[in-house]
């Protein structure tokens, strides 16, 4: 394996290590789910070549649930002076710099579980539908700390569009 | 202007921009709701011909319908009252509704007021404008009417204004174009000169009138021939010489002509997408004004488009390998409104330049970024038809070649003044240009295949479209710098930009949007 992309030298902020929980679980229910839905043809026609479907989708889903922490490792974010820049994805590595005048909103989103361990979810949101930057794993105060500074840094540099 | 114009419409002030309310066109109603009337009434005449030719010349009997049963039992008084009353109602309506409906325009925003028991409000601020779009479909035209579309931002977003004069029109977009540049001067209007019937003469054979400025010239002449030959030899006429092949075998073998016959809706479906976009482009013409490019197309409906400086968020120049021994190129442009118009016309409103040979990708280039000199211009030019290599692009690695095949050496991107260029592409050439400026975000991504061979790919965040400004396969120390250089190019290019005011003083303090409302009801 050849060196990883690092485009900048200054360092990351990384999410909460809860959220490695809330991944976790919530790999595991769509892995439950899938395993579940495909051991259905299997069954009902009692074809033992139908059992490698759900068996490929458990293996897959272990594979994906021992990744969690070092999934979750890969998150991370740097408020720079002028954009954010954000970085997820370990065998698929994307990094993402958004000008904070691009932001057209800011959104904060908490799911079930990210609620019962105290995370939340930060959406921004530009005019540009790939833009696609979601933090996850913020403890609320840090979250809503960010969603206003984030906000107050695009008011004053606020271009069009 | 009509005869019929109450008084405190355009009649008299030609300023329509004043912030007071005014009405619509008065042959709105006729011409929103009352064209389906008439092809209504149209049907019911076709459908009556038999009898009413049977009534006046006589001839053989055609036995029983409903027409000759109403006239044989006497009941002509009430059918023709009914058919009265409906017409009344319909009037009324059409009428209610032109009344009910009105708008304005002040400093800030343009305001449109509609609908009889459902009231709609819509404003659009003139700061936010895309583009104002003038279209005068063919009736309209013999009416003098002409529909204006204030494009916004967002997803149907459009204030629309049918109908409108058509010199009123004209004079509209003007001023509101005058408005959104940051000036407030108050020139004013030509008046307009002669009787009703030479100025319905002169609109109709005029394709555009502008009493603002001498009529802009055109940069590109869009030959007849050349229109037809690009359609001709667009990928579309590949699909379909493919599917004719496919069915001519299929019957050859089958024995079985009922294939044709399946392909019937088919053939009526492509004659539909050659006369659409025929229509589309024939008469094209591109013209630079002081309030941004103007692009107008149509032949019976004419369509007439001002994109305000700063309203083009990236630029595709593309060849379609068919077009390649012609040297012909297309222009395509991704903006940030989306018109509310049927299928094609949507599509149609982002191809800038429907063909063109090298000179006119030139001349149309330097319309979209006045910037450029002739310099960056040639650049750009020898980007287009170069075979790749050392030729001012950072081109991909030869390692590159296992995933781009032939245009390894064409895949790549350049960093010229306000511009960023990325080309790709051998067989089907592209270029794509983005504004600095109108960089949403900007990407990097690694997959593992593309980590064990040293690459990473860059994509470019622009508002949706048909261009897609994503470069795969670069270096991935190249890909790297380059992700940083534009993270920083668009974050300075975006602060510095000021063209949402093009007409203001170079340098502004950002305009505060006031949320003032004006309360006149």
């Amino acid at each position: 394996m050849t060196e990883r992309l690092e485009p900048v030298t200054s360092p990351w902020q990384r999410v909460s290590r809860r959220y490695v929980v809330v991944d976790f679980v919530g790999n595991l229910v769509s892995g439950v789910f899938f395993v579940g839905v495909s051991l259905l043809p299997a069954l009902l026609t009692g074809i033992p070549l139908l059992y490698l479907i759900p068996a490929a989708f458990a293996i897959t889903s272990i594979i994906t649930l021992a990744l969690v922490p070092r999934r979750v490792r890969s998150i991370g974010y740097q408020l720079r002076d002028d954009d954010l820049l954000f970085r997820r994805g370990l065998l698929f590595q994307r990094f993402v710099s958004v000008p904070y005048g691009r932001m057209q909103l800011v959104d904060i989103n908490r799911g079930p579980i990210a609620r019962a361990v105290g995370l939340s979810e930060l959406k921004f949101v530009t005019a540009a539908a790939a833009t696609g930057v979601t933090i996850p794993g913020l403890p609320e105060t840090e979250a809503e700390e960010l969603r206003d500074r984030l906000v107050a840094l695009a008011e004053t540099r606020r271009a069009g569009l | 202007m009509s005869a019929r114009a109450p008084r405190e419409e355009f009649g008299t002030s030609w300023r329509l921009a004043d912030g007071e309310w005014h009405r619509l066109h008065p042959a709105t109603p006729l011409l929103r709701g009352g064209v389906a009337f008439v092809a209504i009434l149209g049907i019911v005449i076709v459908n009556l011909r038999d009898t009413l030719i049977q009534l006046v010349v006589g001839g053989p009997d055609l036995g029983e319908d409903p027409v000759r049963w109403i006239l044989t039992n006497g009941y002509a008084a009430a059918f023709f009252a009914i058919v009265l009353g409906v017409l009344l109602l319909f009037t009324l309506g059409f009428y209610v509704s032109w009344r009910m409906s009105s708008f304005r325009i002040t400093d800030e925003l343009v305001e449109v007021r509609s609908g009889v028991l459902f009231r709609t409000n819509r404003r659009g601020r003139l700061d936010r404008i895309q583009g104002v779009n003038i279209s005068r479909p063919l009736l309209a035209r013999v009416f003098g009417a002409a529909k204006l579309e204030v494009d916004v931002a967002g997803h149907d977003a459009n204030v629309h204004l049918s109908y409108l004069g058509s010199a009123a029109a004209d004079e509209l977009r003007r001023e509101i174009l005058l408005l959104a540049s940051g000036t407030h001067s108050e020139p004013a209007g030509a008046a307009p000169t002669g009787s009703f019937l030479q100025q319905r003469a002169s609109e109709l054979l005029a394709p555009e009138r502008d009493p603002n400025s001498a009529p802009p010239e055109s940069v590109v002449d869009l030959h007849l021939g050349r229109l037809l030959g690009s359609l001709l030899l667009s990928g579309f006429t590949v699909v379909i010489l493919g599917a004719v092949a496919a069915l001519a075998v299929a019957v050859a073998i089958t024995h079985e002509y009922f294939f044709l016959f399946a392909f019937v809706p088919g053939i009526i479906g492509m004659a539909g997408f050659y006369v659409r976009r025929f229509t589309r482009s024939v008469r094209y013409s591109i013209a630079a004004t002081p309030d941004g490019i103007r692009v107008g197309f149509g032949l019976l409906s004419m369509t007439n488009e001002t994109l305000p400086p700063g309203r083009i968020h990236a630029i595709q120049v593309s060849q379609p390998l068919l077009w390649r021994p012609a040297g012909w190129w297309e222009i395509r442009i991704n903006r940030a409104s989306t018109s509310q118009g049927r299928g094609a016309d949507r599509q149609e409103q982002t191809i800038i330049l429907p063909v063109g040979n090298s000179t006119d990708v030139s001349n149309v280039l330097s319309l979209l970024l006045p910037h450029l000199d002739g310099e960056a211009l040639g650049f750009l030019d020898r980007g287009l038809i170069s075979r790749g290599g050392e030729d001012g692009f950072v081109n991909s690695p030869p390692r590159a070649r296992v995933l781009r095949w032939v245009s390894r050496a064409r895949n790549g991107f350049a960093s010229l003044d306000g511009i960023i260029v990325l080309r790709r592409g051998a067989i089907w050439r592209v270029l794509v240009i983005v504004p600095q400026a109108r960089i949403q975000s900007v990407g990097l991504h690694q997959g593992p295949l593309l980590r064990a061979l040293r690459l990473a790919s860059v994509r470019l965040h622009t508002v949706a479209g048909p261009v897609d400004a994503r470069l795969g396969a670069l270096d991935a120390v190249k890909a790297t710098t380059f992700f940083t250089e534009v993270a920083d190019a668009a974050v300075t290019s975006g602060l510095a930009d000021a063209t949402h005011r093009w007409r203001a003083a170079p340098v502004t303090a950002p305009r505060t949007a006031s949320p003032t409302v004006s309360t006149a009801q």
